[in-house]
């Protein structure tokens, strides 16, 4: 084990896929000579060379797309967006193109492909750098979405995605780059899609948490702890296809589930994994399935404002207590 | 009036100079410049209709024959179509070439098919079929069966065959350009010796993607070649109406790139000019084609086309592509009447076969809707 840095270990998982496959190529905004916006993809150019590390003007729908057509034709593209709010200008390539080709096409072409990036909040940057795009990309069928909280499962996951056989969208997130933790140096360290992770096991409560989110939801669950309560921590770590049997299995256990996620409450992963377990284990619940969500607005910039805006670790406390009927 | 003014000059530059096809014969070999010994010319080239024979093209009579079949195909399915249109044996749009089948046939014996690839909007049965793919398999797609080309998932905005390199029929206008750009791309890292052909309507150059493609294809000198089949109408706005500038080969300068203008009413033009593009493209040179053509049907099948005049219609039918190289034909004495006639009975007789078929295979089971979403084979779908 080694101790990484949350950018080192998706860099690792980068690097040695590209050892491995000369088909692999990483394209976007400052990839190369710049060494990466947030130095994810730092010494890359000088290991591979500018025909494997290529640097793209402004030009999000022209460089996805252009990755699409290349996964078409064999190619295993990773395409950075310097963030996911920038995705949106690609967003047919995405949800049209790359989603959709496989089945439109009778399964005559595949599309393997890696659109990786940060996603959600950063602080006070406002609304349009604030979005958490994992609910609205998961609602696409033909894409898997995948959202790490830490550098080992960033490692395992990053490497699966660049081998799997269908477009991924990987969510990182800027406030994380600098995480460190012990990521494993196995051989050919690969982490399924789509396997939940136990994160902290517990009788009382089960938090469904990811990324940032699910680091509030650790703290939530030491300070329940002292309350007396013991809550079972499930990290999805896979958006879609989303683990439902793990988490199901852990609120047979609890039979309280409080969803925390950062996206916007409406339509999202949250009210989707509440959907899910309701219609599973009506039975089994004793109480209502609770979230905690940014706010049904856009994000703010004053500082107290987006504070209050993101999941906190004091409302998952008062949700979890809620649901535990507890005061 | 400066609005008159203003709207003169948004007319087509060749328009005022129109000789029947809407391009003017500028010089005897049908270049406005000297090319450079590449082929490579910063100055826009015109290769007008009626300016090659086909022994000039290195073209044998076989050939030229062979094209005129590959042409006749696309009208003949295309109208058979329509009919089964009306009898509602197809569903959702039907968007017809019928009129612009040189651009695809000519380009089609341009490339090399398995080697080089090709890519295009929604109006795609012309150059699916142009390029290879079966009457059978083009038809059982329109009916929605087993027996289609994408098994009766795509319809017929979504061919798309990959044993001849043919990326789609694609739906959304301009959304398939950059992924042009990206194959074109893959043949140049690969470094296979393969070229794109991306084509699009003049509707698409509307679209920001297209700039981006252009600019990236540029900046990255992949082997593409940008088609635009100006047919004159974005559904039911014409050009001039739509573009501050019409002329669209001119957009190339702003990208570094060649460009050209070929008249899509003759087979030979299109040959000679795609050949020419293709070239560039294997030295990684992309360039953009205009190919001036024209619908004879509407947008699809519900568009009346109020927006042109009968006459407007008829003049562009009198220099039809395939009774244009039917009448070089007969005068050329490389086919008789009687052994066109046969060529047009075989394929009326092909695509009515196709019909059969497409009657006869079978609809998708229900499963299969489940198939193809993705590689893995065990994803967890909600069901219910």
């Amino acid at each position: 084990m080694a101790v990484l840095q949350f950018r080192e270990a998706l860099r690792a998982a980068m690097v040695e896929e590209m050892e491995r496959d000369e088909n692999i190529f990483l394209i976007g905004e400052e990839v190369a000579e710049y060494n990466g916006a947030y130095k994810v993809s730092e010494g890359m150019l000088d290991r591979f060379g500018a025909g494997r590390v290529i640097d793209t003007p402004i030009s999000e729908s022209g460089f996805a797309g252009l990755g699409v057509g290349a996964a078409m034709a064999g190619l295993r593209p990773v395409v950075e967006f310097m963030t996911f709010n920038f995705s949106f200008v690609a967003f047919d390539q995405l949800v049209n193109n790359a989603a959709k080709i496989r089945y439109m096409s009778g399964g005559q072409y595949a599309v393997p492909i890696v659109f990786r990036g940060p996603n959600g909040a950063a602080g006070q940057l406002a609304a349009t750098h604030n979005t958490a795009v994992e609910s609205l990309y998961s609602y696409f069928p033909g894409l898997k979405v995948v959202a790490p909280s830490n550098p080992d499962d960033a490692k395992g996951l990053l490497k699966s995605a660049i081998r799997d056989d269908d477009p991924v969208i990987f969510l990182e997130s800027e406030s994380m780059y600098g995480l460190k933790g012990e990521v494993s140096d196995a051989a050919d360290y690969l982490i399924p899609l789509g396997k939940a992770r136990i994160a902290r096991e517990g009788a009382d409560v089960t938090l469904v948490a990811h990324q940032k989110s699910y680091w509030r939801a650790l703290e939530a669950a030491d300070r329940l702890a002292e309350d007396g309560y013991e809550a079972e921590v499930i990290d999805p770590r896979t958006i879609r296809p989303l683990d439902i049997d793990a988490i199901a299995a852990s609120v047979r256990k609890t039979n309280r589930l409080v969803v925390v996620d950062e996206s916007n409450p409406f339509a999202s992963f949250s009210s989707e994994v509440a959907c899910q377990v309701q219609e599973r284990l009506f039975d089994w619940l004793d109480a209502p399935v609770l979230r905690v969500t940014a706010k049904d607005t856009p994000a703010p910039y004053a500082k107290n404002l987006i504070e209050y805006y993101m999941p906190r670790a004091e409302d998952i406390v008062a949700a979890a207590k809620k649901a535990l009927y507890a005061r | 009036m400066a609005g008159e003014t203003r709207k003169q000059a948004r007319q087509p530059v060749a328009e005022g100079k129109a000789q029947g096809n809407g391009i003017s014969a500028v010089s005897q070999n049908g270049h406005a410049d000297a090319t450079a010994e590449d082929g490579a010319s910063e100055a826009f080239v015109e290769y007008p209709a009626g300016a090659y024979t086909h022994e000039e093209l290195g073209l044998s009579g076989d050939d030229a024959r062979a094209m005129y079949r590959n042409m006749l195909l696309q009208r003949r399915f295309e109208e058979r179509a329509a009919q089964m249109y009306g009898k509602q044996k197809i569903g959702g749009f039907l968007h017809l070439y019928i009129g612009q089948e040189a651009v695809s046939t000519g380009s089609a014996y341009a490339m090399e098919i398995g080697k080089d690839s090709a890519i295009t909007a929604y109006r795609d049965h012309g150059l699916g079929l142009a390029l290879g793919m079966t009457s059978n398999e083009c038809m059982a797609e329109l009916f929605g069966k087993v027996g289609g080309s994408s098994r009766g998932k795509g319809g017929s905005m979504h061919y798309f065959k990959k044993e001849l390199n043919f990326y789609g029929g694609h739906g959304i206008v301009g959304g398939h350009i950059a992924v042009g750009a990206g194959i074109a791309f893959a043949h140049k890292y690969k470094g296979d010796g393969g070229v794109c052909l991306t084509y699009f309507g003049d509707g698409a150059v509307g679209q920001g993607s297209f700039h981006e493609a252009m600019n990236l294809a540029a900046l990255y000198e992949t082997p593409c070649v940008f088609v635009i089949e100006n047919n004159e109408y974005a559904m039911g706005t014409a050009t001039h109406r739509a573009f501050a500038q019409p002329d669209f080969y001119r957009y190339a300068d702003s990208y570094g790139m060649p460009s050209a203008l070929a008249s899509g009413m003759d087979i030979f033009s299109v040959y000679k000019a795609m050949s020419d593009h293709i070239a560039m493209a294997r030295n990684n040179r992309p360039s953009i084609l205009e190919v001036r053509t024209y619908r004879y049907r509407g947008h699809s099948m519900s568009d009346p086309a109020n927006y042109r005049t009968r006459e407007e219609l008829d003049a562009r039918k009198e220099q039809d592509p395939i009774v244009r190289l039917k009448g070089y034909l007969l005068e050329r004495e490389l086919a008789s009447n009687e052994d066109l006639d046969a060529v047009d009975a075989e394929i009326k007789q092909e695509v009515m076969d196709s019909v059969t078929f497409s009657e006869e295979s079978p609809a998708p089971a229900i499963s299969e809707i489940y198939e193809q979403v993705y590689a893995q084979t065990d994803y967890p779908f909600l069901t219910d």
